[in-house]
């Protein structure tokens, strides 16, 4: 079983959040590109599977701040092949659409049997990348997976709904998953071990082909939500806010 | 043939017999499996270790602390040491018997004073080791739980009865007047006396058999020492000759084999490790200690070390007898002798390694096994959480970098920048006192009083990181290594003359474990020997007396790890309050529960918890009301613990500063 | 070209997904400014009076046995050939497990853009504009709708379901279907949730736990507190994927929506997937150490003090005033 999961990097949302001076993307500047958390997931599913089935997993990005560190703790875990597409940059102006067109290239000639992708991450704006990604290289896509068993060509696919149904999907391989959560939670890879990788794990460097965005919205304006409808503060110890919340309880009958 | 003759030949054969089944098994265990080890660096340091085996082993000094066991245990090292002459005669004159069946060593065996020695000794071994009885078959303290019982019994009847039958032989040499030292010999003429009823010939019937049994009994002791808990005999004179010098705080450097860090078979730790399993005494101390044993964990320090042992032992016999499988040697050390839940429910509050007679290491072999179960990312998800927090973010609250001054915010004066002008003091704060909302306005105090005795320093803001010394002692050395890098780069490009912190963690780890480059000899404080040095020079003045009745608890990390117990003390003082001490309290302080990353693990199923335990035990105080600390996860800890505890409202907990700052 | 605005409806298992009357309200907003109609494409069996009470002018309802359950690959196809032939203006989708791949694929597969997380629409001076939410809701993004057809895909917040609730049924056009997938994904069957122990979504009173509960034992505290004030313990998702709770007291996206008279909410975050389902609690309050967690703009009240502290206090003052 060989499978691709091409990740995303996006901000990290522990960071204060600050808009540009053009109004139109954010600052930079302080920013820090972490993996999409659910990506995370996706990798962890390609592990679990190659553990289980034996095969390949490689990773592909597209290049940037955070990105070595990305491919080489993905190497640490178990990842048999980094790619970097070179040339372009997570901070710069790539929607999903540019992205699933790079990826697509890639994945064409890695010919995997699974392509698992995160089904989401926080700062689409154009859709997710799987689906897109999907099409681009003619596969099935199903999204928000919590669950791949492969059996004869196909994999069962365990697809959530809201209120904690499950659907369950047989899949066509090759195909393109979204996956929702691992079947366990992203493993710990220590950091000597990342270090070593450093040391021993070639990234494959290709470039990128032509950027092209075609397919996504044009952001004119970029701002944070209005603070005015913020909540009541309630300020003090414990106690207080206890009983404060008591009263309020108390009010609407509650208590 | 002649009985002389007989009882010469039958000596020789018991003697072989004996030293035969002894040599070999002292060549298995402490030649053939400590080759296994992993060698250790160099030791060096020679007279401080000669300086050792008299206050260690000759003077017994630590086992003093539990102090009837340590005296009676005194007695009987001292008696053996001095009756030794005593068993070799009893040797010799059996092997020379045939010949001269009265031999006495020349000089040695004619000389009175060291025959009244022999003779007060052996009483006094005698009372000792019936007092030992007492202790094991009456008392039966807590410490002895799953201890060899059976096996300490038997010794101390060997014991019992190679003494008692050596002054029955001499009680009966006397009185049959063939003792030219009789008077020289109180308590066997003593002895002799009681007997005196019998007749001449019944006499030397009972002597010789005396004897035999006295012969018999003292090669079958040695033959039972190798690999039991008695092992100590032998092996504790080179395992307190060798021990680890370096100070407490500082880890030897994590082993690795092919890449990976961490300990996953018994041979992989150092021969001095290995040692130092055959040398448990079983004896519990460190088990009466032990927070993580108290709280009803799975972990006793004393249960780990004899696992240990019984794992070294029969790995050796199976490799020993060509085995390529079978359970022995496919047991995982980590997860199948060694469960992971003993393994991270320790604090590493090193009590039981600063309470062990015989240095024995617990908090290293632990944070070995550790670095194995790190490498395999089993750990459980908060902690997870938290190395991945402090991988990323450089603290273990995922928080931002940027965000770690964020408490300066509100103070009238904006903290220098060290990392922008030279100052005097660095001030590293750590990640509690600078991250946690509920420390923030003890954290301010600090700046406060800081400004108060006009003393100049600053931070290094957001290019300080966690210092690391709970992440290595999780096992994470990689992570570890990391954050040392980082903060040596931030410090490197400072200028200051010495760095000060509030967090004990953070003290150990800067102090101890940071190559001697960074801090360039420059001074480490805690903030508890500045206030002091401050309020000595007359630089920070205390007007004012508090007068509150306080007791103070010791960090492990202040106290036992770096021995810093008077300069607080001199602080409380200074602000005019009265201590009283807790029970356990100096370098028997209990732990909080909170190191060796136990703050960033999941609580899991405890009877109580070492916080809780702590403050009822201050809160146990005749007329205390308040509980001082100086670290800041005390705080929280405690604070924590009080209320759940139900004391809060009689006892509350405060920082060293926060008194400080009252009594200005 | 069409003027036209399409909603694509979602429904699982006999129901319509809120989220399609969400879309239905936008749709309107958006059809004032095209001048156009606004149409509802069911997609379905036996089920037609699904789109019943919808705010569209018309529905668009496509039977076939094979499209009794969603099956992402038959609503490519079919809607392919529906939206390429001839476009609409807009074609909205919930932002869901449904729309979010459907829409994705077909503007890979039609060319067509597509705007995704969209909040709310405009219309104004003949332009149309968006408004989406990114970064965990922190950011919200500006920018105008793509011509000349675009693919929207809708997040709650905007509007409320009942905005696009209509009075009279709209006049259902019935077609049925040509082409279909070619059989790459099969729909296998449902695994239902585990048994339901309690209804979050009919409880009154919410005790909502998050990653700030940090362990298991402290769940406890949440149960003993829901149980003082007889109401039940709720979670975000990563308190659920940790097994702390069962799947069915997870609120948001992927959980389910509820509409307590309280919701207490302890250390959450408020990211716009937990949000969504909670955002028409009556009163909610929150407590959080963190002054700027995005749920204390959806609360009314809130507090920074740690919740473990809190826990107990407010444990031991709910059983005082009920007591008395
Ligand atoms: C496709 C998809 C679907 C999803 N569906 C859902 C869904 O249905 N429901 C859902 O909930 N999530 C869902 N998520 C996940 C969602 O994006 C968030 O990750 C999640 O809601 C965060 O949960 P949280 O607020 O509990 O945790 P965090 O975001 O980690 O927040 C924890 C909060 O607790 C606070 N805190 C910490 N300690 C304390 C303390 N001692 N006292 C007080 N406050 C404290 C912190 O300040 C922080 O704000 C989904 C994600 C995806 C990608
Ligand atoms: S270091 Fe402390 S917790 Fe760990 S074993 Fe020793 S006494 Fe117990
Ligand atoms: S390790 Fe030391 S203190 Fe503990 S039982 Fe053994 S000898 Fe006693």
């Amino acid at each position: 079983m060989n499978i691709v999961v091409p990740v995303k990097l996006v901000p990290d949302l522990v960071e204060e959040l600050e808009i540009d001076d053009g109004g139109t993307a954010l600052d930079t500047t302080w920013l820090r590109f972490i993996l999409n958390e659910v990506d995370e997931h996706a990798l962890e599913q390609a592990l679990l599977l190659k553990e289980s089935l034996s095969g390949t997993v490689s990773v592909i990005s597209l290049d940037g701040e955070g990105v070595d560190d990305v491919l080489f703790a993905s190497s640490a875990k178990g990842v048999d092949r980094l790619i970097k597409l070179t040339g372009v940059d997570y901070g710069v102006n790539v929607n999903n659409h540019a992205m699933a067109r790079f990826y697509a290239t890639t994945v064409r000639i890695l010919e995997p049997d699974l392509v698992l992708v995160g089904v989401q991450a926080h700062n689409d704006l154009d859709g997710s990348l799987g689906p897109l990604l999907a099409e681009y290289v003619g596969m099935p896509y199903v999204g928000y997976v919590s669950g791949i068993a492969p059996i004869n060509g196909r994999c069962r696919v365990r697809k959530e709904y809201p209120g904690g149904l499950i659907a369950e999907m047989d899949v066509e391989m090759p195909a393109v998953l979204g996956v929702q959560a691992a079947e366990s939670p992203p493993r710990y890879v220590a950091i000597s071990r990342i270090r070593q990788a450093m040391k021993t794990a070639a990234v494959d460097e290709q470039a990128a082909p032509d950027l092209d965005t075609t397919g996504g919205p044009m952001v004119d304006s970029m701002f944070k939500p209005e603070t005015a409808e913020r909540a009541t503060m309630i300020t003090g110890d414990e106690d207080e806010v206890a009983g404060r919340i008591v009263d309020l309880l108390r009010e609407l009958g509650k208590a | 043939m002649e009985y002389e003759a007989v009882k010469s030949i039958v000596v020789v054969l018991l003697l072989v017999v004996s030293f035969a089944v002894f040599g070999l098994r002292v060549y298995q265990l402490l030649w053939v499996n400590l080759q296994r080890g992993r060698p250790g660096p160099p030791y060096g340091r020679w007279i401080e270790r000669i300086k050792g085996l008299v206050v260690y082993v000759g003077g017994q000094l630590r086992l003093f602390r539990f102090l009837a066991p340590g005296i009676a245990h005194f007695f009987v090292f001292w008696g053996f040491v001095i009756l030794i002459l005593t068993i070799l005669q009893a040797i010799i004159e059996g092997l020379v018997a045939f010949a001269d069946p009265g031999f006495v060593i020349p000089v040695i065996g004619e000389f009175g004073p060291l025959a009244l020695l022999q003779d007060l000794f052996a009483a006094l071994v005698g009372i000792a080791v019936v007092y030992a009885l007492y202790l094991r078959l009456v008392v039966n303290p807590p410490r002895y739980e799953g201890s060899h019982r059976a096996q300490a019994v038997m010794v101390l009847s060997f014991i019992l009865t190679i003494v008692v039958s050596l002054l029955v032989i001499n009680g009966i040499r006397i009185e049959l007047g063939e003792d030219p030292l009789a008077d020289w010999r109180p308590v066997a003429s003593a002895v002799g006396a009681v007997l005196s009823g019998l007749s001449d010939p019944t006499l030397e019937v009972v002597e010789e058999a005396a004897y035999w049994i006295h012969l018999i009994v003292v090669l079958a002791f040695l033959t039972e020492l190798p690999g039991g808990k008695h092992f100590h005999v032998v092996t504790s004179i080179p395992a307190v000759f060798l021990r680890n010098l370096d100070p407490p705080g500082r880890l030897p450097p994590a082993p690795e084999f092919n890449g990976d860090v961490g300990v996953n078979a018994v041979e992989q730790f150092r021969r001095r490790q290995l040692l130092d399993f055959y040398t448990c005494t079983e004896c519990g101390r460190c088990q009466d200690v032990c927070p993580a044993y108290a709280s009803g964990s799975p972990l006793s320090p004393k249960l780990l070390i004899m696992s240990l042992r019984d794992n070294l032992i029969q790995r050796g016999v199976a490799l020993r007898d060509g085995q390529q499988n079978g359970a022995v040697l496919e047991s995982e050390l980590v997860g199948d002798v060694i469960t992971e839940e003993i393994l991270w429910a320790c604090v590493t509050c090193s009590a039981c390694d600063q309470e062990c007679p015989l240095f024995i290491e617990h908090v290293t072999p632990i944070v070995d096994m550790r670095r194995h179960l790190v490498m395999e990312g089993r750990m459980d998800g908060m902690l997870q959480e938290a190395m991945a927090n402090l991988g990323r973010y450089g603290n273990s609250f995922g928080q931002s970098e940027r965000a770690r001054a964020k408490w300066t915010k509100g103070l009238p004066e904006k903290i220098k920048d060290a990392r922008r002008e030279p100052v005097d003091y660095l001030w590293f704060t750590g990640d509690y006192a600078a991250y946690s909302a509920t420390l923030a306005s003890a954290t301010k105090t600090t700046a406060e009083v800081f400004r108060r005795a006009d003393l100049d320093f600053g931070l290094l803001y957001e290019a300080e990181r966690n210092a690391g010394n709970d992440v290595r002692r999780v096992g994470e050395e990689g992570l570890f290594e990391m954050l040392a890098e980082d903060n040596a780069a931030a410090l490197n490009a400072c200028e200051f003359r010495s760095i000060v912190t509030t967090d004990p963690h953070t003290y150990n780890a800067l102090k101890n474990e940071y190559p001697a480059e960074i801090n360039g000899g420059r001074p480490v404080l805690h903030y508890s020997e500045l206030l002091d040095q401050l309020i000595a020079d007359g630089r920070l003045r205390l007007g004012r007396e508090l007068g509150y009745r306080v007791t103070y608890h010791d960090p492990c990390y202040l106290g036992r790890y770096n021995g810093v117990y008077d300069a607080p003390r001199r602080v409380i003082e200074a602000a005019g309050c009265t201590l009283v001490e807790m029970p356990r309290h100096g370098d028997r302080a209990m732990c909080c529960g909170a190191g060796g990353g136990r703050i960033w693990m999941e609580e899991g199923d405890t009877q109580q918890r070492p916080a809780a335990m702590r403050v009822e035990e201050a809160a146990g105080l005749e007329g205390v009301e308040m509980l001082i600390v100086s670290c800041p996860k005390d705080l929280v800890m405690f604070e924590d613990a009080a209320k759940s505890g139900g004391y809060a409202d009689r006892l509350a907990v405060k920082d060293l500063i926060e008194l400080v700052a009252e009594a200005l | 070209m069409s003027q036209d605005i399409h909603v694509i409806v979602e429904h699982l298992r006999g129901q319509v997904a809120d989220i399609t009357y969400v879309a239905v309200a936008a749709a309107r907003r958006l059809a004032t400014g095209t001048g156009g109609g606004v149409a509802a494409v069911l997609l379905g069996h036996d089920g037609e009076t699904l789109a019943g009470d919808l705010a569209a002018d018309r529905v668009v309802y496509i039977d076939d046995p094979a499209l009794a359950d969603f099956n992402p690959e038959h609503y490519n196809v079919i809607l392919a050939d529906l939206i390429g032939g001839d476009p609409p203006r807009c074609v909205l989708f919930g932002d869901t497990s449904m729309g979010a791949e459907v829409a994705g694929v077909l503007s890979a597969r039609l060319s067509m853009p597509l705007v995704s997380r969209c909040r709310s629409v405009d219309a104004a001076n003949g332009r149309l504009r968006f408004i989406s939410q990114i970064c965990g809701g922190k950011i919200l993004v500006e920018g105008d709708i793509p011509e000349p057809n675009a693919l929207i895909t809708m997040v709650p917040g905007g509007y409320k379901p009942e905005q696009g609730r209509g009075e009279t049924a709209p006049e259902v056009t019935r077609t049925s279907v040509s082409p279909l997938g070619s059989g790459r994904v099969a729909f296998a069957g449902y695994q239902e949730p585990k048994a339901e122990d309690i209804d979050i979504s009919t409880t009154p009173i919410l005790v909502a736990i998050g990653r700030g509960i940090a362990n298991e034992d402290n769940v406890e505290l949440a149960e003993e507190l829901a149980e003082t004030l007889g109401g039940a313990v709720c979670a975000s998702r990563p308190v659920v994927d940790q097994g702390w709770l069962p799947t069915t007291r997870m609120v948001g996206k992927s959980g389910k929506r509820v509409k307590p008279d309280v919701y207490l909410a302890l250390g959450i975050s408020g990211a716009p997937e937990h949000v969504e389902g909670m955002s028409d609690s009556d009163l909610t309050i929150a407590v959080n150490t963190d002054p700027e967690a995005p749920i204390f703009d959806v609360a009314q009240y809130g507090s920074e003090v740690d919740l473990l502290d809190l826990l107990p206090v407010l444990i031991e003052r709910v059983r005082a005033a009920k007591g008395g």
